[in-house]
Parts: C-alpha cells; structure tokens; sequence
C-alpha cells in the first residue's frame, strides 16, 4: 500500500511538473475557451435571453452552471491527451517495465485531472461572481458543485483514457474529441432550458448525463437548498452509473493495452 | 539441478491480428554476455524484447527471466531488470535528474538511497553538469547517457537495451558501446536490438539474426562468419590453364588449415582458418611448384555475408519495412 502510494505520488508529481513548465500553452487553452463563452456568450445573450424562459435573474447566472459543467468536459475528454503522447513515444512502455501497480497510472492521471478541474470550477466561479453572480447556497453549495463536478470528470477522463490507450494514431483522437465536444454542449442543458429546446434536441438532451449534473448545480447557484437538493440526489444516481459504466470500459480498453 | 540461465525463451509466439511478429522463437541467454538480436525494422526482435522486459504478453510459448516465468511473475521480473528505453522515450518537460527521480519512487527506493544512486549515476555517465536541465535541450547523446542512468537505476541483473545507438554521431555511438562494455566487465547481463552489423559485431558475444518473426541463425560473431567456411584468399594466375589451376589445388589440398578451394575466375577461393599461418605456407606452396601470381586477396567474412546467407538478402541495402 506504502508501494503504491509512492507511486501514485510521484506520477502526480510529474503531471503537475510539466504543466508548470508550459503553463502559458496549456493552462491558457483549458481555462480560455471557457472563460470566454461565460464572458462573451454570458454577455451577448444578458438582453437576448428571455429571463422567463431561463427560470434565471439573468442569462449570466442561468449560465453559469453551464460552463461550469463544460469546463468538467472539456478537461475530462482532454485528460487522456498526455497518456496518449506517453504511449506514442515510448514512455509509457518505460513505466510499465517497472515494478509499479498498473493502476497507479491511471489514478495519478484521476488526481491530476481532478485537482485541475477543481481549480478551475473555482475560477470560473471567481469570474461569474464579477459579474455580479454569487452561489445562493453559500461555500457548502461551491464544495457540493466541485464534488459533482469531480464525480463527472472520472467517468470523462475514463473515456478519455480508453480512446488513448485503444486509438491508432493521435489524429483519431482528437478528431474523435473535436467530434464529441460540441454536441455534447449542445444538446444539454448548458445554454438552454430543455422546455425551450426543440423536440428532437430535447430528446437528446434527455439522456446526455451532463443535463443532469448542469440541472443540480444550476439551482446550487441560483436558487437555494430546498430546490437544489432533490435534484442533486438524481445527478448523484446518474454520475454513479455513469462512472461506473465509464470505469468498467476503460480498464478493459487499459487491460487490452498494457496486459 | 544447474542455476536457471539468465534468459530463457521457448517457442515463443505473438500474432497481432493476422500477422505473425514472432513465430516459434527459442534462445537462451548465458549470464554475464552480451546477447544481440539483429535484423531488420519490422523483423520481431523489439516485440521479443518487449515480451522480455513484461510489457507485452505472448500469444503462445514461455520466457524466463532468472527463472521467473515474465507472464506469471512479470512483478518479480520487473525488479530484476533494468530498460534502456529508445531516445525519444524522454519527457521533454521533465529534467534529467527528475526522470531518475521519478523512476527511483517507481521502484520504490527509499529517498537517501534514490539520491545517493543518482549521484553515482549521474557521474558514470557523465551527465551531472545538466542533470538540472530540461531534457528538451539535450543532445541525442546526452539522452541516450540518460536513458542508460534511467536503465541502471534499480541494480538490475540484466539490462535491455533497445536500439541503444540509433541515429547517434560516430563519437557518441563509441561511448555508449564503452559504457555496455563496462557493464558486462562487472557482470551484468545484456541483452540489446540492433539493426546495425558493426554493433552487433563489435559488442555482441552472441548474437540471434532474427528476420520476419524468426531466428534464422544465432551464435557468436565469429563462430557465425567461421561456419560460412572460414576466411577467403583469393589467387589470381598469371597463367590460370586448367592444367596449373589443378596442380595448384592438389598441391594446397592437404595443407591442415585449408578447408576448402573454390576455382574462380583465373585463380582459386581458398578458405582457411586465418591468414597468420595459411598466407605464408600458400606462398611457399606456390613457389615450390613454380606457379606464377598476378595477384593475392585476403578476405574476411562480414557479418553481412552471415546475414545474406541466413536470410537471402542484405541488412543494409534492404529498404526497412514498417514496423509491426
């Protein structure tokens, strides 16, 4: 266990080395995007979007929960990128010539993803609140919207690391990711209530696990406990399927890997 | 019962799909020698060191490490065995001692030993004035010294090595084979890939010319280039009728070190065991019966005739095909 613990350690370590040393090129591309759409999409559509449709104050705080939840995708779906560099050039195949547990691998990457998306929900939390948006359910609300949110990124990042380790080349990968990406967005609840959606987005929307987790951290923000609660209890049912169909594919895609 | 053999592979098989990367594969290796796989990209050797060093499962047949079967007990044979992994296995973001440090965690040292190692390794292979830099400043070189330090590490009892000199300068090449050598003097077993006949010829006790999947001969340079017949004198006759050619044959035919003549053209192919004794007493030979010379080569199989005769066709002008 002690074995394990330092392997995890120093795995994690190393992640967090490398996005020190090129912080400007990946710090910026992760937090960036979605920082902007809260910024630009959250200001364009401030008039534009109906308050009585949104069921919001304002569209900026409909929105928010949103790119919150966009930003656990976009990282989750990105987490498996630099295993994936690690297995084309090699240095995956130095790890495992080494007497560590297969799955220290895998869970430095959960750490490090975790740690990340967690940062960065608070910072896109720091932004809304700037523009006049503040979590309605207080620090317990923010900590219970980190807990969802990491709950989200594990089964995503299992993905991700699937399609890493089962990918050819890394131009798959990032077709397949750019592919992903958008409809998953899309056809959620991130900038659109479903009732106002079309018929056939909606039916999407339905069964896209990220329309549940933006419905229960939505009301964490806007609205209060008694309304965010109930609806936190289905996300959590939901993420606990997810993740554990997301886990149980990914160690096979893993296990046909690396042995 | 004799101690296990350092390696120990037998009828090894791995088929990606359709396609046989290594068929029926036997060898064993002895401890203490440097063991060479050659041949060419695509021919099995790096998918047979990857099923050695536990990265990789075979479809069908066994390998040992020290006795340890590297399916069954891959976890023991990972403590057993040190990788020098190809040069662009390095992280381009880490530094050199962070790699070092990230392995000794990897194996599990405890931190005063993990940095006294390092230290020490560091120093033998010369790299301690930018152990502190980012190792995407590195030379080929420099990595190559890196990936050997990362390779020695854990204390292994026998060390892999794959491709170890790819794509190097001259001088860099030679101090990396100086360093294999130094290892196997304080009795380190190694086993290395290498598509390059001098290296295999040069550093290798033994080698195992593998081409598509298969090993086609295996032994030491020198017992390989001696089973081609031995080394080659060539006679060329200033008068070559077949009357001189034949009394010259009947002449050199019961010398002790000649194993066979050849009639080429307007002389003889002469194998022998080498030139010390058997170029004098041709001479006098040829002398004695009064057979005029125009001319007289000495020539030395090269690894590469061994590899023409085994597998049909050169190493170096065979253009590589993809790797598996």
């Amino acid at each position: 266990m002690n074995e394990q613990i330092q392997e995890v350690l120093a795995l994690t370590n190393r992640w967090v080395k490398r996005l020190s040393r090129e912080k400007f090129s990946m710090l910026f591309t992760l937090i960036q995007p979605m920082l902007f759409w809260l910024i630009f999409f959250g200001n364009l559509f401030q008039r534009a979007a109906d308050v009585q449709v949104v069921q919001a104050p304002n569209y900026m705080s409909f929105l928010a929960a949103g790119v919150v939840v966009m930003t656990v995708l976009n990282n989750g779906l990105a987490g498996g990128v630099d295993l994936l560099f690690d297995k084309e050039n090699g240095f995956l195949e130095r790890l495992m010539a080494t007497p560590i547990r297969r799955s220290s691998v895998i869970l430095s990457r959960f750490l490090f993803v975790m740690a990340i998306t967690g940062m960065q929900i608070l910072v896109i939390l720091g932004v809304a609140f700037l523009f006049g948006v503040s979590a309605e359910t207080g620090i317990m609300g923010i900590a219970l919207i980190l807990v969802l949110g990491m709950l989200f990124g594990i089964g995503l990042t299992s993905i991700s690391m699937a399609m890493a380790f089962s990918v050819k080349s890394h131009g798959d990968f990032f077709s397949v990711l750019g592919f992903l990406s958008l409809p998953m967005i899309f056809l959620s609840s991130a900038l659109v209530p479903l009732v106002a959606m079309p018929g056939w987005m909606q039916f999407f929307a339905f069964f896209n696990p990220m329309t549940w987790v933006i419905d229960a951290v939505r009301p964490l923000i806007i609205s209060g406990w008694s309304e965010a609660l109930p609806q936190v209890g289905i996300a959590l049912v939901v993420l606990v399927a997810f993740d554990a169909l997301c886990l149980y594919g990914g160690a096979k895609a893993f296990k046909r890997s690396v042995g | 019962m004799s101690a296990p053999a350092a390696i120990e592979v037998t009828n090894l098989n791995k088929t990606y799909d359709t396609v046989d990367a290594v068929k029926n594969l036997s060898l064993t290796v002895q401890h203490g020698e440097i063991f060479g796989l050659l041949g060419p990209n695509g021919a099995g050797k790096s998918t047979t060191l990857r099923i050695l060093i536990t990265t990789l499962s075979p479809t069908t047949g066994t390998a040992t490490i020290l006795g340890h079967d590297v399916v069954k007990e891959a976890d023991t044979v990972r403590r057993l065995i040190g990788y020098v992994a190809q040069e662009r296995a390095i992280d381009r973001f880490l530094t050199g001692r962070e790699h070092l440090l990230l392995l000794a965690d990897l194996y599990h040292l405890k931190k005063d030993e993990a940095l006294a190692r390092i230290e020490t390794l560091l120093k033998l292979v010369n790299l301690e004035e930018h152990a502190d830099r980012v190792a995407k400043g590195y030379s080929g070189g420099m990595k190559r010294k890196l990936d050997i330090a990362c390779g020695l590490l854990p204390n292994p009892k026998i060390l892999f090595l794959d491709e170890p000199t790819l794509g190097l300068d001259v001088q860099s090449r030679l101090n990396i084979w100086d360093h294999v050598r130094k290892l196997k003097e304080q009795g380190m077993t190694i086993v290395m890939t290498t598509n390059y006949l001098d290296e295999a010829d040069q550093l290798c006790d033994r080698i195992a010319i593998i081409d598509r999947g298969e090993i086609r001969a295996i032994g030491s340079p020198k017992d390989l280039k001696a089973s081609l017949g031995g080394d080659g004198i060539w006679l060329t006759l200033s008068d070559a009728t077949p009357e001189a050619l034949e009394q010259l044959t009947s002449a050199l035919q019961g010398l002790p070190f000649v194993r066979g003549i050849r009639p080429r053209e307007n002389g003889l192919d002469i194998r022998v065991d080498g030139p010390e004794k058997a170029l004098p007493a041709i001479m006098e030979t040829t002398n004695k019966i009064g057979c005029l010379l125009d001319g007289i080569e000495y020539h030395r199989p090269r690894l590469d005739d061994v590899f023409v005769a085994h597998t049909g066709r050169s190493l170096t002008n065979e253009p590589a095909p993809p790797e598996a």
